[in-house]
């Protein structure tokens, strides 16, 4: 009896001692080669689709050069399409595209020369080869900046002005944290998860938003999710990781620097998702850069640097490290701006701003501990207050840039 | 993409947008102006810049589409060119008592035609063109059209004149007379006779009528006044279009069905020479059409039912089934443009050129 089951796992079964790879791999090939003759045969018994090809594009990107647009255009649908001409407001333009047809997922960029004018609104028709007209609009013409030192300077400015200044301020609130207590403490936590949970929300819609303007090709609103899902698996294995660390670095008093540098990682995925969008209305002409926008901005993200700070009010660290903590959660703006300006694409921003918010996620699901009661409640009337406090606040905050 | 997120947001930037001049100053404003970096600096590949027509688009070539391809007209079976002179007689022979039997057949069909560069159309057409045949005919001669419908839908051809209840057209009128729709495969012929003289037309009138027309079941039937008329270069023109993507509104229009083909292939004409011109307004979906010659004023005849012109002008308007004559002779060599002035229908591909030469 005993023999029998320990030799039953290496194969005992008369078939023929194949390797467990080789068993896994067997119905792979045959499914593989069942699609292949099927494909080869040209799909038996299926006759062709009926009706006409579904014909999708989608704009990923304009940039308005003098005298002329550059449409990136992508195909969306399932079938090949193919732009035979381009009108821009009632009027047929000679465009130039090194390939008209786009298959399916293939993107191409149209040169369409147009003597336009700065401030004006302006429809642009594809018409497809099948004559079907697909509408894209230009609702303020403005030059797309160009892409040279000046203006990622520019950008990295304001990525400064709205992430890296306003989180140190509020980090500057460490003193105070200090002196108020563990049941005051608790209350700080508590609205620090209150202002994580109010990002969260606002990064998914945000995020929901941008992907239902954009190509619908790869996934459309699923990659939202799938970004926050990702990176809230990715959070969690560097929680694992810091965790194997956690013994040894909480006999050097630094437990509350995991959970800081956690939410510092957070904070820095929203921001980068914050970057994003202010980089990408820049680029468009949409963005006034004045000093209403930073200190709306300067506020609502000085909050953040208080969230990074509680956890580790108790013993707090160096200088430079608490700096670093402060770059990682602020910086991400910077680069945000970048990539929203210079390459910005629908897909890959609700790739990241899902990533914020999942990151978020993972962040309040390690500060939850920290809110709990001598009774170890996490839901107490304190922290239901700061919670609701911490919500409010960003609420508040947030309504000062979105007026 | 035009439209980011966080439009509020910006928005709420834009109200004191003046006060923080210090990004104010570092924004690459350089060239904030488009109209000012046009002139400085022509883009690239732009060798024709500020030369070239008037209508010509900012590269300044001949036409508003890609220079690299044409209509494959031959693969059509009709060319705008040879439209313009293609006058169809039909067949004749004297009745007894002298009079002038003439007989055209007509056969719908359901055709796929290339309307624009790249952009094709299943179209509804009468003996494989669009516009149809230009049927010509003498006033008081008796007419017969036979007309088979080999299409996959209902037709019917109703013409302009003056003729029985029967010989309209109409669904519903004369189908116990094997009139009325013309069901798929099956035919009928219309006799009637030719009255009044004029510039009329013809097309189906099966419902629902507007497509049935705007797929390109027309075309211009021309009754001459039984004395004739002057010598000239006769020219025929249907103002049309297409609405490729069934919004009931056209993505395209023309005169004799492709946008901008007598701007790449100039209608030659002879200078002094009497040219008239049959013009015809079938555009569906849109309420008027009209015609305007540069650099030349015409006689015009409204239907053609009067020998006398009702006006001297450079400018006319047609709604839809309107027609008329056009007379006039071009006293200078060298190219005018014509094209509706209704301009958004000239920029989507209803413009041409005459070539006058000596």
């Amino acid at each position: 009896m005993e023999a029998r089951s320990e030799s039953h796992p290496a194969g005992e079964l008369p078939a023929g001692r194949m390797p467990v790879w080789a068993l896994g791999l067997i119905p792979l090939a045959l499914i593989a080669v069942a699609l292949a003759a099927f494909a080869g045969l040209g799909a038996p018994g299926l006759g062709e689709r009926r009706g006409p090809p579904v014909e999708e594009l989608a704009v990923e990107r304009t940039v308005l050069e003098p005298g002329r647009f550059v449409l990136t255009v992508r195909n969306d649908g399932p079938d090949a399409v193919e732009v035979a001409q381009v009108a821009v407001n009632d009027g047929y333009v000679p465009f130039t595209a090194t390939d008209r047809r786009l298959g399916r997922l293939a993107s191409e960029k149209l040169t369409v020369p147009y003597d336009w004018v700065e401030g004006e609104a302006y429809e642009i028709v594809l018409l497809t080869s099948t004559g079907a007209a697909i509408t894209h609009a230009v609702d303020a013409a403005v030059e797309t900046p160009d892409s040279d030192l000046g203006f990622f300077g520019l950008m990295a400015l304001l990525g400064l002005y709205v992430g890296v200044i306003p989180v140190t301020l509020g980090m500057l609130w460490l003193p105070f944290v200090r002196r108020i207590g563990a049941a005051g403490l608790r209350i700080l936590m508590a609205v620090t998860i209150g202002l994580l949970a109010f990002l969260a929300l606002d990064a998914t819609l945000e995020g929901l938003e941008v992907v239902a303007e954009g190509s619908q090709a790869f996934g459309g609103a699923a990659l939202v999710l799938l970004g926050a899902g990702a990176s809230f698996l990715a959070m969690a294995a560097v929680e694992a990781v810091m965790d194997a660390r956690r013994e040894r670095a909480r006999a050097a008093g630094a437990g509350g620097l995991h959970l800081a540098t956690l939410v510092a990682v957070g904070i820095g995925l929203h921001n980068l998702g914050e970057g994003l969008a202010i980089g990408s209305a820049y680029a468009v002409g949409a963005l006034a850069l004045g000093a209403f926008l930073v200190i709306g901005f300067a506020i609502h993200n000085t909050t953040e640097g208080l969230a990074i700070i509680a956890p580790v009010a108790a013993r707090p660290p160096g200088l430079a490290r608490l700096i670093a903590l402060g770059l990682v959660a602020g910086a991400p703006a910077i680069l945000g701006a970048w990539i929203g300006a210079a390459a910005f694409n629908a897909s890959l921003a609700a790739f990241l701003l899902g990533a914020g918010a999942g990151a978020i996620v993972a962040v309040i699901r390690q500060l939850v501990p920290t809110i709990r009661d001598g009774e170890g409640r996490a839901l107490h009337p304190a922290s239901i207050a700061g919670i609701a406090a911490g919500v409010a606040v960003l609420y508040v905050t947030g309504l000062l840039v979105s007026v | 993409m035009e439209k980011i997120s966080r439009r509020k947001l910006l928005r709420g930037g834009a109200v004191a947008a003046a006060s923080l001049p210090v990004l104010h100053e570092v924004v690459p404003h350089r060239r904030v102006h488009g109209q000012d970096a046009l002139a400085a600096e022509p883009a690239p590949g732009d060798p024709g810049a500020g030369h070239g027509t008037a209508h010509g688009g900012p590269e300044g070539h001949a036409s508003a589409f890609p220079r690299d391809r044409r209509v494959d007209h031959a693969r059509n079976g009709f060319d705008p060119t040879e439209i313009l002179r293609d006058f169809d007689y039909g067949r004749t022979r004297r009745l007894r008592g002298g009079r002038v039997l003439r007989e055209w057949t007509l056969i719908a069909d359901d055709k796929r035609i290339e309307v624009a560069p790249g952009v094709k159309f299943d179209a509804w057409a009468y003996n494989g063109r669009v516009p149809g045949p230009t049927l010509r005919c003498r006033e008081g001669e008796l007419l017969r059209i036979h007309f088979v419908n080999g299409s996959r839908h209902p037709h019917t051809i109703h013409f302009h004149g003056i003729h029985p209840a029967l010989m309209d057209g109409m669904p519903g009128v004369g189908e116990g007379a094997g009139g009325g729709v013309i069901r798929a495969g099956e035919r009928f012929t219309y006799e009637f006779d030719a009255a009044p003289f004029g510039m009329h037309h013809y097309h189906c009138h099966s419902a629902p009528l507007a497509p049935h027309i705007a797929k390109g079941l027309y075309g211009a039937f021309i009754v001459d006044p039984k004395q004739g008329r002057a010598e000239a270069d006769e020219l025929v023109m249907v103002m049309n279009g297409f609405d490729t993507n069934f919004d009931r509104s056209n993505e395209i229009y023309a005169v004799n069905s492709i946008p901008f083909h007598y701007q790449d292939d100039p209608i030659e004409v002879k200078r002094d020479e009497l040219v008239r011109i049959y013009l015809l307004n079938i555009l569906e979906f849109d309420q008027i059409n009209s015609f305007h010659v540069h650099g030349n004023f015409f006689h015009y005849f409204p239907t053609g039912t009067s020998l006398e012109p009702a006006e001297f002008t450079d400018t006319i308007v047609q709604a839809q089934g309107q027609r008329g004559i056009l007379e006039l002779r071009f006293p200078y060599p060298g190219k005018f443009m014509f094209h509706a002035h209704k301009t958004e229908f000239a920029e989507l591909g209803w413009l041409g050129f005459f070539e006058v030469r000596d």
